[in-house]
């Protein structure tokens, strides 16, 4: 089992056109020095900017056995994405990463080392304990987020201290299940998954990584997050 | 049982003990003799409990990693990116 172990990395994109040569170039990196065998499925929306077409010169480069492109005509959203990506994975690991470089590849290594060390069922990045940690936060955003995981904390008691972020990896067939099981969307999906997670009995191992703010094209943090996050989190203390 | 019952649950045996010492139904010496105390405990702990909380966010707040090092990293990755991507023949859209 061990030796036939393939990592397939999940890339949904809208409108990446500047990052996603710099991500896939640094998956390349890391993933060929790592030795474990790999895929990356690059799920774009019909991105105006021209994602597709950078993808497609990626895939001529690097190959398609290690690039895969799986479009969709136009933007669905992430959560239906994941879904539409785990279709086509050939990997019996599923990696679930943005490509707005705040997620770095040279962590894979400890999330795969990681999930080996217990065979855990997921892996999640967190920021918020050992050496993770964010860049480009202010004081304002770093408020809000300290304080909605505090609250989350109380009363959701999840035994995971990152629970809105989207740096994972996943054994094939629980991201499967979990996914038929969360119904949430966008924000309060990822959060969603780990508190049904823990529900199933799953086990979950944590990293700490660095979150660098994306770089190029835009940020959505907005006021509306806030409130999409406290709606999930009032769903799941009353659901789970 | 979800969160919220269990949370229900807790808070209804706490009231249900506090409302039965301030009405006598549990006699107790210490209670007769600290009874403003015992009648304000909610409010109190409550109070106690947020600026517990506050003062832990705050302090979350001010040693939260900056990860200067991994951003600097990631620039000059992002220019060695795009040189080995230019000699392998990969278009710039800019
Ligand atoms: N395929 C697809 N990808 C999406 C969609 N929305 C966002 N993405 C991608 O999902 C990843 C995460 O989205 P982000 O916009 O970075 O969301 P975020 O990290 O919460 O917010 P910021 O980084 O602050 O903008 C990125 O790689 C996006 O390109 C979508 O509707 N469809
Ligand atoms: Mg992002």
């Amino acid at each position: 089992m061990a030796l036939n172990d393939k990592y397939s990395i999940l890339l949904p994109t809208y409108n990446e056109i500047e990052n996603l040569p710099i991500i896939i170039w640094l998956l390349v990196k890391h993933m060929d020095a790592s030795e474990y065998p790999y895929e990356i499925i690059i799920i774009d929306d019909g991105s105006p900017d021209g994602t597709l077409e950078a993808a497609e010169q990626l895939q001529q480069i690097y190959g398609k056995d290690k690039i895969v492109l799986r479009p969709r005509e136009k933007k669905l959203g992430l959560g239906t994405a994941y879904i539409h990506g785990i279709k086509y994975a050939t990997g019996n690991f599923i990696i679930i990463m943005d490509a707005d470089l705040s997620h770095h590849p040279k962590f894979i290594k400890e999330f795969v080392q990681t999930q080996k060390s217990r065979n855990y069922d997921i892996v999640t990045g967190t920021r918020y304990i050992g050496s993770g940690g964010v860049h480009g936060w202010d004081f304002k955003r770093k408020l809000v987020s300290r304080s909605a995981n505090l609250l989350t904390q109380i009363l959701l008691r999840p035994g995971v201290s990152d629970l809105t972020g989207s740096f994972r990896l996943y054994k094939k067939d629980v991201l499967e299940k979990l996914i038929k099981s969360c119904i949430s969307k966008g924000y309060v999906f990822q959060m969603e998954m780990i508190i049904r997670a823990r529900e199933f009995g799953y086990t979950i191992g944590e990293v700490p990584i660095s979150f660098v703010d994306r770089v190029y094209g835009q940020s959505k943090l907005t006021g509306s997050e806030i409130f999409q996050f406290a709606g999930g989190l009032l769903y799941l203390f009353a659901t789970t | 049982m979800t969160k919220l019952t269990e949370w229900l649950f807790a808070a209804g045996i706490l009231i249900a003990l506090w409302f039965s010492l301030l009405t006598n139904k549990i006699t107790n010496n210490l209670v007769t003799n600290h009874y403003n105390l015992l009648l304000y405990s909610p409010i109190i702990f409550l109070g106690l409990f947020g600026l517990f909380a506050l003062i832990l966010v705050l302090y979350r707040v001010y040693t939260f990693n900056d990860c200067d090092e991994a951003a600097e990293e990631l620039q000059k990755e992002i220019i060695q990116a795009r040189t080995d991507l230019n000699r392998l023949g990969f278009k710039f859209k800019m």
